[in-house]
């Protein structure tokens, strides 16, 4: 990477204030606390019911059923023993009943009271219900009482149970539900007062990160609890999303300083040409040459400047969108047809090996752009008479190698360390035209194609070792 | 030829301006977007050269769907900052003919002027190319000169057909890269320079007259008079 500031420091922290916190009704915290409560309340309500079917609804259910009963027993008697027997057995009940609950009250068909323990006969008994709900008097007490009616032969009969100690049991069973309805309710509010503000608890982090992030300072993460729940889960990938977006900051802050510092070298340069034409210059012709090497500068400036953008460019990944499949083997072709003239120009000899087809994804123009480069390198640090190599290849796993190889000087092992950085230049190349870009840019390429590139001699041990640059290229992607 | 130069930059419309009314051309300058619509779908120009971003609310791309959609099918040439690839793809989807980044050699400028300007027909392909004594039949792919057959290699075939094509303009050498081959890179070194003077060498062996010329600091340019 260039000299200058380190990347991806935050240039200043904006007084920024973070959205409004929701209101009560918008917050997802209240909300699943409400669903909570409901479901709860509903669960409590379902209970209650079931308890009171079986408690409050049996005993009703046994009260007809024992009235029933009794209405029948009697009337056997009446068929096997007559009026007489009926009331015998009447006032027998009406003995041996110790709770007083029992209530009986045979009329004649005139209406004299032949036997029981009721006074009169109630008004609502002449209805055409047989099974009567009615407050009586009984023992000169006013009670609710269940009465059923038979109606016999020249008889009448009223059979009926006192009901007020079961109604005073179903009110108590009544403030029962109600306690602990209102007992539900209140745990059912704590619990989810108690979600949401573990909610809150478990979101503030992130949401404390993501403020910082939009005041500016882009190094802040997420902090996980490690318990790998999805509050994890949701920080790793906001975490993920916030390297990549850091990565392409730095990739853009890479142009700028480029721009800020890089370019002033080969500015200064040009600058100090003309300055030096423009005071040295003897007539016309030589001022003629000055500014001509003057433009040809500034060509090679906006040179650098557009080698800069592509190197940026591949190493922010932002060329990905530019991917397609292509034949390497074609280009190869193209590139070698190029500089083998060039090297045959300098009476060197260009030496390939390559399959006839090689297909892969990726930049056309990045490739082409990163194979010239290694290309015209090697043929400017071999001497006359030496002998280039270009191959590929496909690997077994798919990878895709690409060599360029030279009988030059070679690098060593600290340049080689320091070279793909921007505008490094070995040593012994300081003369040879050229700017030092172009193995950052074949690194950054290799990069984007989700690959790596390896600096070795080409002929170890000899003298010599020359330079072999091999590209190791993801097949897919 | 009449052009019409949409450029805001007074400097560099300047400058333009200056050098094809030099090379002969009648040239009508627009300084925004707006005048620059107006003018094109207005008047008749031979050829539009176009800068990429404009003030005025409407851009060079802008212009050119416009013109598109209303049939207009004047040559363009986009002068463009913007020099990514994708802009350059944006700028030739939206209609334009060809694509120059700033900063740019006035004689690249005038040279794909020309070449545009003379585009080959599509509605009368050639089956034949002819400069001087020199002939190229696009049907056999053969190349002939004073009835002498020339090998060439395929690549060099079609080199040699884009420079008949263009016979007697300036051809630069990034056209050449950029038309024969289609590649968009920066080769560093004079790669098309080989290749030219190659055939070139196959073309003039054993004729005292030679076709391909090199115009200093533009290009190359095929013609029959020295």
């Amino acid at each position: 990477m260039t000299a200058g500031s380190p990347l991806g420091a935050p240039n200043r922290i904006l007084p920024y204030r973070g959205a409004a916190p929701p209101r009560l009704t918008q917050s997802a915290g209240f909300r699943f606390a409400a669903f909570f409560t409901l479901m709860f309340l509903v669960a409590a309500v379902v209970l209650v019911s079931v308890m009171w079917w079986a408690t409050a609804g049996a005993l009703d259910r046994q009260l007809v059923a024992a009235i029933r009963a009794d209405t029948v027993a009697l009337t056997e008697r009446w068929r096997e023993g007559g009026q007489l027997a009926l009331q015998d057995a009447i006032q027998e009940r009406i003995a041996l009943d110790i709770s007083n609950e029992a209530i009986y009250l045979l009329l004649s068909d005139h209406g004299e009271r032949l036997a029981g323990n009721l006074e009169t006969w109630p008004a609502e008994a002449n209805s055409d219900e047989s099974f009567l709900r009615i407050r009586i008097m009984h023992d000169g007490i006013p009670t609710d009482a269940r009465l059923l009616r038979r109606d016999l032969p020249g008889l009448r009969l009223l059979v009926g149970r006192d009901e007020s100690e079961r109604l005073q049991l179903r009110l108590t069973l009544t403030e029962g539900v109600a306690w602990s309805l209102g007992a539900s309710l209140i745990v059912a509010l704590l619990g989810a007062s108690l979600i949401r503000r573990a909610l809150d608890r478990r979101l503030e982090p992130t949401f404390v990160t993501a403020l910082g992030i939009a005041g500016g300072d882009l190094s802040r993460r997420v902090p996980l609890s490690g318990q790998g729940d999805e509050f994890d889960r949701l920080g790793e990938s906001m975490n993920t999303m916030l390297d990549r977006i850091e990565s392409l900051m730095q990739g853009v802050k890479g142009v700028s300083d480029a721009i800020a510092h890089d370019l002033r070298t080969p500015i200064a340069r040009a600058r100090s040409k003309l300055e030096e034409g423009l005071i040295n210059a003897q007539g016309q012709d030589e001022l003629r040459a000055a500014m001509e090497q003057g433009i040809q500068d500034l060509d090679g400036i906006s040179r650098i400047f557009q080698a800069l953008l592509r190197i940026t460019e591949a190493e922010a990944g932002a060329r990905r969108a530019a991917f397609a499949p292509l034949d390497l083997s074609e280009m190869l072709l193209d590139v070698s047809d190029f500089y083998g003239a060039a090297a045959e120009a300098r009476e060197q000899r260009l030496e390939t090996d390559f399959p006839a087809s090689l297909p892969m994804v990726g930049d056309r123009d990045l490739l082409m752009q990163a194979m010239a480069n290694l290309l015209d390198n090697a043929v400017k640090f071999t001497p006359p008479g030496g002998v280039l190599r270009l191959t590929a290849r496909r690997l077994e796993d798919g990878v895709v190698e690409l060599a360029v190889s030279d009988s030059g000087p070679g690098l060593s092992a600290q340049d080689r360390a320091r070279a793909g950085v921007r505008f490094f230049r070995a040593e012994p190349s300081r003369h040879m035209p050229g700017y030092g870009l172009g193995l950052s840019l074949v690194r950054a390429v290799a990069q984007l194609h989700g690959g790596t590139v390896l600096l070795e001699d080409a002929i170890p041990g000899a003298s010599p070792p020359g330079l072999c640059v091999r590209l190791l290229l993801s097949g897919s992607t | 030829m009449r052009i019409l130069l949409v450029e805001d930059d007074a400097e560099v419309a300047r400058f333009v301006k200056k050098g094809l009314q030099e090379a002969g051309h009648t040239v009508e300058h627009a300084g925004n977007g707006r005048d620059g619509l107006f003018l094109a779908a207005s008047e008749q120009f031979d050829m539009l050269v176009l800068d990429r971003m404009l003030p005025g609310g409407v851009d060079g791309v802008r212009i050119v769907e416009t013109l598109r959609g209303q049939g207009n099918r004047t040559p363009v040439l986009f002068l463009s900052a913007l020099g990514a690839v994708d802009e350059r793809v944006k700028g030739l989807k939206a209609g334009g003919d060809d694509y120059l980044v700033k900063p740019f050699a006035f004689a690249e400028l005038l040279a794909r002027v020309e070449a545009l300007a003379r585009r080959p027909t599509v509605d009368a392909p050639a089956t034949r190319l002819r400069v001087a004594d020199l002939e190229l039949d696009l049907l056999s792919r053969t190349v002939t000169r004073s009835g002498r057959k020339i090998d060439v290699q395929p690549r060099e075939f079609r080199l040699l057909e884009h420079l008949m094509r263009h016979a007697g303009q300036v051809v630069t050498r990034t056209m050449l890269l950029e038309k024969v081959w289609d590649y968009h890179f920066d080769p560093q070194t004079n790669v098309i320079d080989v290749h030219v003077s190659r055939l070139r060498q196959k073309l003039d062996k054993g004729f005292d007259k030679p076709l391909i010329h090199t115009v200093r600091n533009a290009g190359y340019m095929i013609r029959a008079e020295p």
